[in-house]
């Protein structure tokens, strides 16, 4: 057993869940917001186009579910599954870096 | 309401694949669960095992499954937990059962053994005794934990325990916390890293089954929680 390795996932996964907490409040209130307004796609795009704020707020919000999602699955297929060791991890990092690089293919959609 | 003259008792017998027998208690005024255990084996079946010593809540060895629940069976009343004049009297949870109402503990305090639940001092019997400050925030969280008496009533309330067979578990961690409080003890980065990891104090998931059993009003679930704490800030500190 690693202890730092564990604490560094530790911490990890609750510092993401901190920024994730925000980041949905802010999104979830983004989209109601704009939906009631009766904004169309087309006007949502032209707001955030070229847009930094948005871009580094998305930008940031899938940086923490690429962190957050893989670490907590981890503590699911070892309870569920017994699903431990490398072989995990890896199967682990490969889907955090899916998660990161689809997340990040979606926020340069709306900006670019 | 007057109480009922004879009180239905089931109780387990047997090892892991026994079965439960029934059997008729006398009931009486403040009687306790480990009255009517000892009722049973003094005069109906004198074959049943089944452990306990003080009587009071101090010893930590009657501990049951009563009517589901983990429960310290010297001091838990009849009236508190019979269902209409009915108990069901198992051993322990998430334990190997020896016989009866006796479980093998070795599993349970091996556990202590793994998360360094012993204290490891420097000082000789020639030095001075240690002086420490009852009111220090540190020994304040020592003293919050220091009363468990290893009864395992929180280890069989643990789901986290059932589901994976390597985790310390609330009274060793608990322990550990303690220890980890204690300014005269010397084994500070060791004992970190033993209850580090998917077996110690981060499987924990939070659900606070020990802290709602412990009979002793301990709350492992806040010395796990210190645990994980102590853990983030001696990885800052680069002592991991």
């Amino acid at each position: 057993m690693n202890a730092r390795r564990e604490t560094v996932l530790w911490i990890a996964q609750r510092a993401s869940a901190a920024v994730l907490a925000l980041c949905v409040v802010v999104h979830l209130a983004t989209m109601i917001y704009a939906i009631r307004g009766g904004l169309s796609a087309a006007e949502i795009l032209s707001r955030t186009r070229g847009h930094l704020g948005w871009l580094a707020f998305y930008t940031v919000f899938v940086a923490a579910v690429a962190v957050h999602a893989p670490i907590g699955l981890r503590a699911a297929l070892a309870e569920w599954l017994g699903w431990r060791g490398a072989s995990r991890d890896v199967a682990l990092a490969l889907l955090g870096a899916a998660l990161a690089v689809l997340g990040m293919r979606a926020v340069l959609g709306v900006f670019g | 309401m007057a109480a009922a003259p004879e009180l239905g008792v089931r109780v387990w017998r047997g090892g892991a694949s026994g079965q439960f027998r029934e059997y008729a208690v006398p009931r009486r005024e403040s009687q306790t669960v480990l009255d009517v255990v000892m009722h049973i084996q003094r005069e109906i079946d004198a074959t049943l095992a089944y452990r306990y010593a003080c009587r009071v809540g101090m010893c930590g060895s009657c501990a049951m499954m009563v009517n589901g629940v983990a429960r310290w069976t010297c001091r838990t009343h009849v009236d508190a937990v019979a269902r209409e004049g009915r108990l069901e009297v198992a051993p322990l949870r998430n334990l190997p059962v020896l016989r009866d109402l006796a479980t093998d503990l070795s599993v349970f305090f091996d556990r202590w053994e793994r998360a360094l639940g012993r204290f490891r001092g420097t000082r000789t019997r020639r030095d001075d005794f240690e002086r420490v400050a009852p009111q220090s925030p540190a020994r304040r969280a020592a003293d919050a934990g220091i009363e468990c008496i290893g009864c395992g009533v929180c280890h069989a309330s643990c789901d986290v325990v059932a589901q994976n067979p390597d985790y310390l578990g609330p009274a060793a961690l608990n322990r550990a916390w303690t220890l980890l409080n204690d300014e005269r003890d010397a084994a500070r980065a060791e004992r970190l890293r033993a209850v580090a990891g998917d077996a110690g104090c981060h499987a924990c998931h939070t659900q606070m089954g020990c802290t709602e059993r412990c009979p002793k009003r301990i709350a492992p679930t806040a010395s796990i929680a210190g645990l994980k704490r102590e853990l983030a800030r001696a990885w800052w500190k680069g002592e991991l």
